[in-house]
């Protein structure tokens, strides 16, 4: 599966469009890695847990916007896209959304 | 007496914040300023197409994301400058370094997976937690482009888009 946010790929051409696909999840902080930020926030600097939080949140939605596509049938996601909103204080929805196409090689 | 303790807690921690903060900073920067050297041969760029539309290449995404956070020092100065509005300097580096960090692990992702030049690379801002310590994530993202064997060589003089840059990206490496 090919994941761009290009709007065409060099050398392959689309064949078939198949709509918007997308990949969500919703994440909470850890009781404990609030505190160790609440902590860290004294000093400032990386919260590398949370980098860790939104890295993995980034990945599952993405696999969740791959999955979509699968199984329309589609060999690529282009014009990738993402949103990010905060629900309610600590929780935060992660959004991946593209257009699920058909690739050939010209 | 609990008044005095009070204070007292206050004023350590706005110090801890002071010199522990300027210390991270310090060497935030200059660890930024050594991997943007490590890192100058992976080129990024914001145009939306491909220097090149014709030639195979293959295409992934890749991205960097850093969440950073305000220390008790600069959310206090911060607290003060809101009574009188202007320039926030001390976010202002915060986001900076932000964005240059997020920018380089996008690089180091582009890197590890063999690529030299990303294009379309967007940034995204989000507000982790306001209040009394802000905290941003700040997440780039961008398409890595590799030239399929001797193709990719062959088109770097065809080029006109991005000239020098993608006649160095087509180098077999650094």
């Amino acid at each position: 599966m090919l994941v761009s946010n290009l709007e065409l790929v060099p050398g392959k051409r689309v064949t078939a469009h198949f709509g918007i696909v997308q990949g969500s999840t919703v994440r909470a902080k850890h009781v404990g890695k609030d505190i160790f930020a609440g902590l860290k926030n004294i000093v400032g600097g990386e919260l590398k847990g949370y980098t860790e939080l939104m890295q993995e949140a980034r990945e599952e939605s993405i696999q969740r916007m791959i999955a979509e596509a699968e199984s329309m049938g589609a060999n690529a996601i282009l014009n990738v896209r993402f949103a990010t909103t905060s629900i309610a204080a600590g929780a935060a929805e992660i959004l991946a959304y593209g257009s699920a196409v058909r690739l050939e090689d010209i | 007496m609990l008044d005095l303790i009070q204070i007292g807690i206050f004023l350590a921690l706005l110090a801890i914040g002071y010199f522990a903060g300027s210390i991270v900073e310090r060497r935030h920067y200059a660890s930024i300023r050594q991997r943007e050297r490590a890192y100058a041969d992976v080129l990024a760029f914001m145009v939306r197409f491909p220097p090149d539309r014709v030639t195979p290449q293959r295409a992934f995404l890749v991205h960097g994301t850093v969440v950073v956070s305000s220390d008790y020092f600069k959310t206090f100065v911060a607290s003060l400058r809101n009574l009188f509005g202007g320039r926030f300097r001390s976010y202002e580096t915060l986001m900076e370094r932000a964005r240059r960090e997020a920018l380089l692990r996008l690089k180091a992702d582009a890197r590890r997976r063999g690529a030299k030049l990303v294009v379309c690379v967007r940034f995204e801002t989000t507000t982790i937690s306001s209040g009394w310590a802000p905290s941003m994530e700040v997440f780039a993202y961008g398409t890595a482009l590799i030239p399929e064997g001797e193709a990719g060589a062959q088109s770097s003089g065809r080029s006109r888009l991005l000239g020098d840059g993608y006649a160095r990206y087509a180098q077999p490496g650094p």
